[in-house]
């Protein structure tokens, strides 16, 4: 349970001193001085958050720094970041936006400017890189002649991920510096390369602790650290011949998870790297060219609003959770996650069940958990202290927050609720984790309705980022607020959502799901509606994700939309009630209406129905115009925020709402109002369409 | 006026017997494994403690003091005082004593007081013969110094003694523990039948009382981490009976022996914890005891004979309090083999021992097996060395709850000649 709150020694003494040699911050983004030696230190510090972005200000920052530099050149120069969370983020991507196609072409080019006089300074240039340098970051990085890591540091390019490719001269210094395939991998995927790896490759020269940083710098500055050239494989690229089998290589593989269709970026940097790999200049400007094209694409227009939408979720559930222990009761998969998921995240756990069996699996789950995000002995070792199975529930009275994740039974519940009264400490908030049941059923029954709410994850927890935080007609406010912040502690997204059957998600996702079992019914291959699915852009088909979430419980939100909306819902398959009754409920029992033993399906099929991809989608948006209407999410952004992030809905198409606006709200009405008369009132428009 | 000292609770995981191989806890797990339950379930903040004290013999090589890494591991804060007790088969003991004496000063208020041990995890250790060959190799500098170092190698380095049979044997007599149970077996006359009946009604014991669910608040249940739930102590034989305890060939002494592995404690893992709280706490807090901790003594005795280690330990404590064999309701004495504690039993009986070595005047009397080890011992249960100690106190005290009796005493034997025993009154 090792607690990460220190003791006083190390609350005063700091978990970490950076060692900024002469130099005492001041008010600028940078902050320089020169030790006796004559070795120049400049130190980034830009803006009130926690972490370093490259903007205009911080470019123009360093051009000043470089004049005086230029005038009197130092023995060395040493660039690190000032803030104890890391080197720094990237590119400044909310004042993309405003730049138009020349603006920023403008601004990438003074960028490339001032990156390529540090690069011609005629003495050692050297960054200290801590935490991770992303983006522009890495790329500043890259502009010096050496860098030395801190133990922790990570270099990545996550710009493919907004619809770009590295933009600040990265996608040439870094093939000129490490193995190119391992430079093009890194820029492809997005993946960052933490400090072992960092090492190996060749982009990290030093790997040390802070408190050596001194003595490194001196080591680097003295010529004591050698570097090897370029191998075989890096010379071999110079030639035209080597890059073209090579590119063709990353064309398939990247084209497999990023069709060229959807994401440009990534191709587009294959085809540069094609052209001009053995050329810098002219691939400088082929970068800046290109780059300023994909900033025009819907694609990464979409993808940076995914961004924006990802932090004002974030931004709105700022601030203290009042939550240091969690009890969870039911060690179901759902709840097994949730506990499993917040031990991870420091919180101190314990997970309920009148079973022993089901938390024993928990354990195991929650190791399993720790594997796959790559923890190291020690952290599993905290995690699973933090865990612990409760089988007396004795957590009850020490938690501050219980969430519930019982049988989707409402007596069940009730008689759940009843056993918590005069346990529960005064201020603790009871949440349920249902899915099918509203909150306004049960609120009643809850030891106190005001300190009760829905916090709906969704599963896997450790992979899918979405909550709903759900409240009902008699919540406290501030309960809601705490159990927002407590999703964000957790590293989750939380969305705040009124009582509504299926709430917001579910309510949506449902009719696409249902509709895919009723076009399989008419006989189209489950293949092909997959296919078509994922060819609109969802990251799995529905048949597929129906399997994925189980299909018993697809069936029991399915039955509980149908009973409590007042909207016709596609006639429940007769197929799916056979599974759920042969035990055939999906990836959890290894068979659904796909077999799982080798893992998700990824059918690729052709054909069915001419209005397939309509049919599928359209009832989507539809749910999530009613569900605006009522007032179920709070705004248009919210609900692509919500969709993207617990369903994967299409993100270059920046959300369902966006895509809507996109396309069009009255074509998609008139489209529905066809498929209305062609297949019955279930695609009949929602009034709110109208309003929109 | 002395301060009184409170047990206010404790808990256990199962004893483990171990199988082939490491099991899945290591000592520190063990600990963490039962202290995490018993802390959840108080109505104070865990910072209220003010010491740990936990008893270990076999500690690993990854966690020294294990007292101290797991007060870490069960969030207990870097401000915390934690140590590491060891007097072999009395550790578990030792921490509750010194707790107690601790409070009892005034210098401390609640004490996390435990044992933990993972004999499963005793580590192979090398022949002194190789560990030097090894050294020399090491410093060996050069192929033809390496060359040479090498053909010292020996097929016998291979061999590794196992870390466990060198703890089980006195170095100063050279015995083996179960040798001082064949002494002692001799000595009062104890035949293989009388120690196999005993061990027997060890196991029915316990099998009744786990059955009964008189464990349920004492035995919290281990899940490791691939998913396996460990819920009751695994020793237990709930079937056993004389003619297959008769079976099995003497275990130390063949081929005249009377001492089995049948009638012998078992070799297990497990950890134990108790709450030790002063007077001051149990009123700050609102604390329901569930005992008083009266006194304790430690006795030291011929290493061959360390199985009497009980009877000198115990009888001092009596002898300071006057009390006399009807005074005393409740006995957990250890159970390291059946024949020493039937000799211990055959001691405290015998008028000429009694005078000879306790300075009484008579016989000190006979405790009834109705009163000796109600729910089994470490015959059915297993005796992790480190934690055996506090897992009688922690049952004394339970059992005299449930019982509604007033006074009990916890002893053991300590290899190497050492007794230990621990008084408790109902409050």
């Amino acid at each position: 349970m090792a607690n990460s709150s220190h003791g006083p020694v190390l609350r005063h003494l700091g978990e970490t001193k950076l060692e900024l040699g002469p130099v005492v911050p001041d008010e600028g983004s940078w902050s320089r001085g020169v030790t006796e030696d004559g070795i120049l230190w400049l130190v980034l510090d830009h803006g009130e958050s926690s972490l370093n972005t490259v903007s205009r200000d911080v470019i123009e920052g360093l051009s000043a720094a470089l004049d005086q530099i230029e005038r009197e050149i130092p023995r060395a120069i040493v660039i690190r970041s000032g803030k104890p969370a890391g080197f720094a983020a990237g590119a400044d991507i909310s004042g993309f936006d405003d730049m138009g196609d020349a603006g920023a072409v403008d601004l990438l080019r003074q960028g490339h400017a001032v990156l390529d006089r540090l690069v011609a300074v005629d003495c050692p240039t050297i960054c200290i890189v801590h935490g991770a340098a992303l983006g522009a970051g890495f790329e500043i990085a890259l502009a010096c002649d050496w860098r030395i890591a801190v133990e922790g540091a990570s270099f990545g390019f996550p710009e493919v991920q907004l619809g770009l490719h590295p933009g600040l001269g990265g996608t040439f210094r870094l093939p000129a510096l490490i193995d190119p395939t391992e430079a093009m991998t890194l820029m492809l995927t997005g993946k960052t390369a933490h400090t072992k790896k960092a090492k190996r490759l060749g982009i990290a020269d030093v790997v040390t602790e802070e408190r050596h940083i001194g003595a490194a710098v001196a080591a680097v500055v003295d010529g004591n650290i050698h570097r090897d050239g370029p191998g075989l494989k890096a010379r071999a690229f110079g030639f035209e011949a080597a890059r073209n089998l090579a590119a063709r290589q990353m064309r398939s593989q990247t084209e497999n998870k990023a069709p060229k269709a959807h994401y440009p970026a990534p191709h587009a940097l294959i085809d540069l790297w094609e052209a001009h790999g053995n050329d810098p200049k002219a691939m400088q400007t082929a970068e800046i060219e290109s780059f300023a094209r994909l900033l025009d694409t819907d694609t990464s227009k979409n993808l940076r609003r995914v961004f924006i939408l990802r932090q004002a979720l974030k931004d709105d559930a700022r601030g203290e959770d009042g939550i240091s222990h969690l009890h969870v009761i039911g060690a179901g998969a759902m709840g097994a996650e949730i506990a499993a998921w917040a031990a991870i995240k420091g919180k101190t756990v314990t997970l309920g069940d009148v079973d022993l069996d089901p938390l024993g699996k928990a354990i195991k789950q929650a190791q399993d958990i720790c594997k796959d995000k790559h923890l190291s002995d020690h952290e599993t070792r905290d995690a699973l202290d933090r865990l612990m199975p409760d089988p007396k529930g004795y957590g009850v009275a020490r938690a501050d927050l219980v969430i519930e994740a019982g049988p989707e039974t409402p007596e069940v519940k009730e008689k759940i609720y009843a056993g918590l009264k005069a346990r529960m400490k005064d201020d603790a908030i009871l949440a349920t984790n249902t899915s099918s049941l509203q909150l306004a059923r049960l609120r009643d029954v809850a030891p106190k309705p005001a300190h009760f709410a829905g916090l709906h994850f969704f599963n896997p927890v450790s992979k899918m980022q979405l909550v709903e935080v759900i409240h009902h007609d008699c919540s406290d406010d501030a309960v809601i607020r705490r159990l927002a912040a407590f999703c964000s502690r957790i590293d989750r997204l939380p969305v705040r959502i009124a009582d509504y059957p299926g709430f917001l998600v579910n309510r949506a996702l449902t009719p696409y799901l249902m509709e895919a079992m009723v076009l399989m019914d008419e006989g189209v291959p489950k293949e092909v509606i997959d296919s078509a699915a994922v060819a609109f852009g969802m990251p799995l088909g529905p048949v597929a994700l129906s399997d994925q979430v189980g299909l018993d419980i697809c069936l029991h939100v399915a039955e509980s939309l149908k009973d409590n909306l007042d909207k016709p819902m596609p006639e429940i398959s007769a197929r799916l009630r056979e599974k759920v009754d042969t035990g055939e409920t999906g990836k959890k029992a290894g068979q659904g209406f796909y077999n799982w033993s080798h893992g998700t399906p990824r059918p690729d099929a052709e054909g069915g129905p001419d209005d397939l991809t309509d049919r599928l989608i359209l009832p989507m948006l539809d749910a999530c115009v009613e569900c605006l209407r009522k007032g179920v999410a709070r705004d248009a952004d919210e609900v692509d925020g919500a969709m993207i992030f617990a369903t994967g809905f299409a993100p270059f198409r920046g959300g369902p709402m966006h895509y809507a606006r996109a396309r069009g709200h009255d074509a998609i009405h008139d489209r529905l109002k066809e498929l209305q008369a062609e297949h019955g009132p279930r695609f009949q428009p929602d009034p709110g369409w109208k309003d929109l | 006026m002395i301060r009184p000292v409170y047990l206010v609770d404790g808990a256990r995981t199962p004893f483990l017997k171990a199988k082939s191989g490491p099991g899945p806890f290591t000592p520190v797990d063990l600990a963490v494994q039962c202290g995490r339950p018993l802390l959840a379930r108080q109505n104070f903040d865990s910072r209220a403690l003010d010491l740990v004290i936990l008893g270990c013999v076999n500690v690993l090589q990854d966690e020294m003091n294990p007292a101290r890494v797991a007060a870490l591991r069960l969030g207990l804060g870097a401000e915390l005082v934690a140590f590491t007790t060891q007097i072999n088969c009395g550790s578990g003991m030792q921490s509750i004593d010194t707790a107690y004496r601790y409070i009892r000063e005034g210098s401390h208020d609640m004490i996390l007081a435990g044992g933990a041990e993972a004999l499963s995890h005793a580590p192979l250790v090398l022949r002194r013969s190789a560990v030097e060959w090894f050294g020399q190799m090491a410093q060996a500098r050069g192929p033809a110094a390496q060359a040479k170092a090498m053909t010292g190698l020996r097929a016998e380095f291979f061999k590794p003694i196992i870390g466990l049979e060198r703890g089980l044997t006195d170095p100063i007599t050279t015995l083996n523990m179960g040798q001082t149970a064949e002494l002692l077996a001799h000595h009062f006359n104890i035949d293989r039948e009388a120690a196999d009946t005993y061990a027997m009604q060890s196991h029915h014991r316990l099998a009744r009382a786990q059955q009964e669910g008189w464990l349920d608040d004492e035995v919290m249940p281990a899940f490791d981490r691939d998913g396996g739930v460990h819920d009751h102590d695994d020793g237990v034989r709930p079937d056993s009976d004389l003619a297959g305890l008769s079976k099995p060939k003497p275990a130390f002494e063949r081929p005249h022996g009377k001492v089995t592995a049948g009638n012998a404690s078992q070799i297990s893992d497990g950890a134990s914890w108790v709450i030790v709280a002063s007077e001051d706490a149990v009123e700050k807090h609102g604390l329901t005891p569930m005992a008083r901790i009266v006194d304790s003594a430690w006795a030291a005795l011929d290493p061959s004979v360390m199985g009497l280690g009980p009877v000198l330990a115990s009888t001092l404590l009596t002898e300071r309090h006057n009390l006399g064999v009807v005074d005393i309701d409740l006995w957990e004495l250890n159970e390291a083999f059946a024949a020493q504690v039937l000799s211990c039993i055959a001691a405290w009986d015998d008028p000429d021992f009694c005078r000879a070595v306790l300075g009484l005047e008579t016989a000190f009397g006979r405790i009834e097996r109705d009163q000796l080890n109600i729910d089994g011992g470490a015959i059915s249960l297993g005796h992790p060395v480190g934690t055996s100690g506090n897992r009688i106190v922690l049952h004394l005290a339970n059992a005299m709850k449930r019982l509604g009796k007033k006074r009990g005493i916890a002893t053991e034997c300590i290899g190497g000649g050492l007794g230990g025993a621990m008084m408790l009154e109902a409050v």
